[in-house]
């Protein structure tokens, strides 16, 4: 066989496994969806996912968060204040982070903390018969694993944005107000004016509903698909950090795209 | 067989394949009720993988397997989970849930599919553990269980629904003697005192010798000698005879095909620099 023949073939399966992912993935989904309403009620299952995937990911979420918002400040000072415009360093702070820094920084970060721990905990599961023996037990592994994770994301990463845009704008005030001495009533106020409930904090949240969404799903399917070896599972975990990252950026565009223009 | 008896589980011509690579070949065979039957063959020739066939975890690509006269691949998913509350499988690595501690494993079916009250659940889980020896074990974590132990630990799991047929995947594999004795005794015990259908795959052909009513030999993805283990062991020829007493060539050769060891060493086929 010639090279290009070699290279035609290739391309060739290489696509054909794409695409057959792609119908793995999509079933995946389907079968996630329908298990949601029973999911529901096993609350204490969710509960549980609901602490680790978001609780435990508070703490970077709130350190993150302050020093974005103090960064984010300063840097704005200092350009504002050649224009005598230092007062509305509030609003663009917090503009900056409800639109797209809070749903993006937050939503790479929580890929990073909770998706990788997903994909992973579940590739070792998978590769330790757990979830077979679950199967075996007659517990469904839908309901009982996926459908609760998949929920607890989507549940978790918007409240956790808004926390991140909270202490964001908390680091703003710190950073311009108390250290560089911008007037506090010019600060809220300014931010108050320009901030619009619809078209900022709802378009932040929904964003971060879509990443949660985009999470969830490359963390589970990366877990299930991880292949049964120490090295699988930690390449599984690694796509899962590369892809979702990724997928966030894209999608962050697509959707701003969409909201903002 | 001679007696007459039941047949619990019925595998119909079935053909899987992975990949490219045929498992299974038009292998037809029954399982009786109430005795402990046990699938032997060589490494890699798909045991497992019948197991999981059985159980309906994976879908053939073509045949029928009956257990209890339904069949397995073409039930809903609600019933097939049905269908296996009546089933215990021990997995070869034991597969108990790791954040959970023995008492919690033990309990994990009886919490998922009955509403007894708490001190019921204690009661049998106790019960439970004491017919498999690790009462004493209740507060153990799976991680710091040996390899026996979680394997008993997950036969206690296994009957803990009073399943009617229990499954075993390869449950001497990597033991010890002591181990596996103890293994051999509950799988004949709990047959005999819950009335089980025992299928267990193996290649440990000492252990599976004491306990099995009846043996099912596979090979190269075709079923090539059932009987009774008298039967087995009076074999003298070709390959039964080589994998029952375990003789390195035979049937079975010894080397794994291949070009002809002077071709190959002359670099005949690789095109490298041989010693030719």
């Amino acid at each position: 066989m010639s090279g290009f023949q070699r290279f035609l073939q290739n391309m060739g399966q290489g696509f054909l496994e794409k695409v057959a992912a792609f119908g793995r993935g999509s079933l995946f989904i389907w079968s996630i969806l329908a298990a949601i309403p029973s999911a529901l009620f096993r609350f204490d299952l969710l509960l549980k996912q609901i602490y680790v995937t978001g609780v435990l990911s508070l703490p970077i979420i709130l350190m993150a968060g302050l020093f974005v918002g103090m960064v984010l400040s300063l840097q704005g000072y200092n350009i504002l204040v050649e224009f005598n415009a230092e007062e509305a360093v509030g609003s663009m702070t917090a503009l900056s982070l409800l639109r797209e820094l809070g749903p993006v920084v937050g939503g790479l970060l929580f890929a990073g903390r909770a998706g990788s721990a997903l994909t992973a905990e579940i590739g070792l599961m998978r590769s330790t018969e757990q979830i077979s023996a679950l199967e075996m037990m007659a517990v469904d592994p839908l309901k009982f694993i996926y459908a609760p994770r998949f929920l607890a994301v989507i549940i978790v990463l918007p409240l956790l944005v808004l926390i991140f845009n909270a202490l964001g704008v908390f680091g703003g005030y710190l950073v311009s107000v108390s250290w560089l001495g911008v007037d506090s009533g010019a600060f809220w106020s300014q931010m108050s004016s320009q901030v619009d409930w619809q078209e900022d904090v709802l378009n932040g949240v929904i964003k971060s509903v879509a990443f949660g969404v985009l999470i969830a799903v490359i963390a589970l399917f990366q877990g299930v698909n991880a292949i049964p070896s120490s090295e699988g599972v930690s390449n599984a975990t690694t796509r899962t950090v590369v892809h979702a990252s990724l997928g966030i950026l894209g999608l962050d565009f697509i959707l701003t795209s969409i909201m903002f223009n | 067989m001679t007696e007459k008896v039941e047949t619990l589980i019925e595998i119909k011509d079935l053909t899987f394949s992975r990949g490219e690579r045929k498992i299974f070949d038009g292998i037809t065979l029954s399982i009786p009720k109430g005795k402990i039957t046990a699938i032997m063959g060589p490494s890699g020739s798909g045991k497992t993988t019948l197991l999981k066939l059985i159980a309906g975890q994976l879908p053939p690509d073509s045949g029928e397997v009956f257990v209890e006269g339904l069949n397995v691949h073409q039930l809903s998913r609600k019933k097939l989970y049905q269908l296996r509350r009546k089933m215990g499988m021990l997995f070869q690595s034991g597969a108990l849930l790791a954040d959970l501690n023995v008492f919690e494993n033990v309990a994990f079916p009886l919490r998922e599919h009955t509403k007894l009250p708490e001190e019921v659940i204690y009661a049998l889980v106790l019960m439970k553990l004491q017919a498999v020896g690790l009462r004493g074990a209740k507060e153990m974590m799976p991680s710091e269980l040996s390899g026996g132990m979680s394997r008993r630990v997950a036969l206690a799991r296994g009957i803990a629904l009073d399943p009617e047929m229990i499954f075993y995947d390869e449950p001497f594999v990597g033991q010890d003697p002591i181990t596996k004795g103890v293994l051999v005794k509950l799988i004949k015990t709990l047959n005999e005192s819950l009335g089980l259908t025992s299928v267990l795959v193996s290649h440990d052909v000492d252990e599976v010798m004491m306990i099995a009513d009846y043996i099912c030999v596979i090979s190269e993805g075709k079923l090539i000698a059932e009987g009774t283990k008298e039967a087995l062991l009076n074999e003298s020829t070709g390959y039964v005879n080589q994998f029952i007493h375990g003789l390195p060539d035979g049937p079975v050769p010894f080397h794994f095909p291949n070009v002809s060891y002077t071709d190959d060493l002359e670099g005949v086929h690789t095109g490298k620099r041989g010693l030719k």
